[in-house]
């Protein structure tokens, strides 16, 4: 079959202002997103991230090569709205993605658009909110909400739709760390249970770590591709792309270069630990 | 200071009046507005005090509330009486001097027309008080969608209703920031000559206006994502229906219009 998302030989320049011409943000990029998958895409800022995101449904067309979405090219207009249903996208911002005053009517939006009837709707929208563990806040008004509720009300919306594939553009950027791991559960959780497709736009190198795929894109190229383990070994190459690993990879690191003899990278905390007792001959305390 | 600012206040409740169709609440307040202008002598005012009265018990709303919505129209109420009382030829004076005179017809009627605005400005707020924003504009949708066919954007116009009761409280939270943000850097919006402190509102009104236009189009392009398209083809979660109580209520209606209309015409 078709793989959910793939890019072949993509360019992009954003329109010029009078006669300069516009900032050219890709040349030649490609990358394939296969179904089931998790990826976390990386990168400085200007690198593009958001830019390629919104290639991905349509939002922005290709100027050169062509962006296919389960085997869809996304400049066919005629395909516009079944690309859209496919791929959800979550923003940055809750606040700007929420369209009515009661939880439940925005997680409607979506299926009301593509004019799915009563009961179903009233179905989807339930389920909807139970998987992302919101349904007992159906009938609230979403700006009395914490910034990670709102944000979880808005991947409510989009998996309302019941898309293959969700994109999420920073979505964690304007949270606070209890915000950004119910939010992160949350898209982790639809992607083992539901099979759906992630793509996840991100800052934090720990939430990167939990992807089965991450990509570093560096002034529009594809810089490093692999799993977390193979891309935050390369902890120098980072560096130069002006990027980090997560922290406990970067002391690790920081450790070997003081010629302590570590066996391995590691990516998370409980790993750290591990190696470095495993090193050091002694136990530390857990969290 | 912000946070005193309320729209369309709502109170949820379960009462007969809450539980009616929005559609039913809308053409019975325009009915009830359209009977208390064919209102004409003490009897039929009678009624329809009356019956606001019962409306108003039947809804379990505060009577209190009402009162205090009431405050900021003491003024209106005043000037209409003031102006009736001076301003109304009749037979029976009362009182004459320099160029005034004051009739007993001019009394009556500056009552009629005290009582007139205060039971239509009450009957209005029964509505907001016993509808949700979102009931009330489905409401309105619905009921002004014969006028799609000439070309009127119904739908377009109870989706930026609901927009932007929407983004009210964002809106107001952001006021709050900024205005908190410039006092932080010494701005004063308290003292100063009126010009001052309209001048002082500058710095907030131009942050608040970008911000505003930079929400606008991520909503617009969040929309766009989840296949909005305007109106057509589009389906609705709830659908309104009408009950046992709204024919109920409609029946009520035609009969409080009946009875004042046979009242005037018999002249009595």
């Amino acid at each position: 079959m078709s793989t959910a998302i793939n890019v072949e030989h993509l360019s992009y320049q954003y329109p010029g202002v009078d006669d300069t011409p516009g900032t050219v943000v890709f040349e030649n990029l490609n990358l394939t997103v296969e179904h089931g998958s998790f990826v976390a895409i990386l990168g400085g800022n200007g690198c593009g991230k958001s830019t390629l995101a919104k290639h991905f449904n349509s939002i922005l067309l290709p100027s050169g090569g062509k962006v296919y979405v389960c085997g869809m090219d996304t400049a066919d207009e005629e395909k516009l709205m079944q690309i859209r249903r496919n791929v959800g996208m979550v923003f940055q911002n809750p606040d700007n993605q929420i369209v009515a005053n009661v939880v439940e009517e925005d997680v409607a939006f979506g299926p009301e658009n593509l004019g799915v009837a009563s009961p179903a709707i009233r179905q989807r929208v339930d389920q909807a909110l139970r998987q992302v563990g919101m349904y007992d806040y159906r009938e609230h008004a979403p700006h009395l909400l914490s910034g990670g509720q709102k944000q979880r009300v808005a991947i409510a919306g989009v998996i309302a739709m019941e898309p293959k594939c969700i994109v999420l553009d920073e979505p964690t950027a304007m949270l606070d760390p209890k915000g950004r791991r119910e939010v992160l559960e949350t898209v982790l959780r639809l992607n083992r249970e539901k099979g759906i497709t992630v793509v996840l736009i991100t800052h934090h190198m720990d939430e990167a770590a939990k992807a089965d795929r991450v990509v570093v894109l560096h002034k529009g190229q594809v810089a490093l591709d692999g799993t977390p383990r193979q891309v935050f070994a390369q902890v120098e190459k980072l560096h130069e792309l002006g990027l980090r690993a997560p922290e406990s990879t970067e002391l690790c690191h920081a450790l070997r270069q003081q010629r302590i003899d570590l066996q391995e990278a590691c990516l998370n905390e409980e790993e750290c630990a591990k190696i470095l007792s495993e090193a050091f001959g002694k136990t530390f305390p857990g969290k | 200071m912000l946070k005193d600012i309320t729209l369309g206040q709502f109170f949820p409740g379960n009462s007969f009046i809450h539980r009616l169709d929005p559609r039913t609440k809308l053409i019975f307040l325009i009915v009830y507005i359209a009977t208390l202008f064919t209102a004409s002598n003490w009897i039929s005012y009678g009624l329809m005090i009356a019956f606001l009265a019962l409306v108003i018990a039947i809804s379990t709303i505060p009577l209190k509330s009402i009162v205090r919505g009431m405050k900021p129209l003491v003024f209106i109420l005043i000037f209409t009486g003031v102006l009736n009382v001076f301003f109304t030829a009749g037979e029976t004076v009362l009182v004459s001097f320099w160029i005034f005179t004051i009739t007993l017809e001019g009394i009556i009627r500056a009552f009629f027309m005290m009582t007139r605005i205060l039971l239509l400005i009450t009957g209005t707020f029964l509505l907001t008080y016993t509808t949700s924003p979102i009931a009330l504009t489905d409401g309105l949708e619905s009921l002004l969608s014969p006028l799609k066919k000439l070309r009127v954007p119904v739908h377009e116009l109870s989706m930026m209703m609901c927009i932007a009761l929407r983004f009210i409280p964002t809106l107001i939270e952001e006021t709050d920031k900024i205005m908190s943000a410039q006092k932080a850097r010494g701005a004063d919006f308290e003292t100063g000559s009126l010009m001052q402190r309209v001048r002082a509102l500058v710095p907030i009104l131009v942050p608040l206006f970008i911000s505003a236009f930079r929400r606008a189009d991520e909503l617009a392009t969040a929309m766009e994502c989840r296949c909005y398209q305007g109106g057509e083809g589009r389906t609705k979660m709830k659908l309104l229906r009408f009950h046992r109580c709204d024919i109920q209520a409609f029946a009520s209606a035609a009969v409080l219009l009946a009875a004042v209309i046979t009242l005037h015409s018999f002249g009595l």
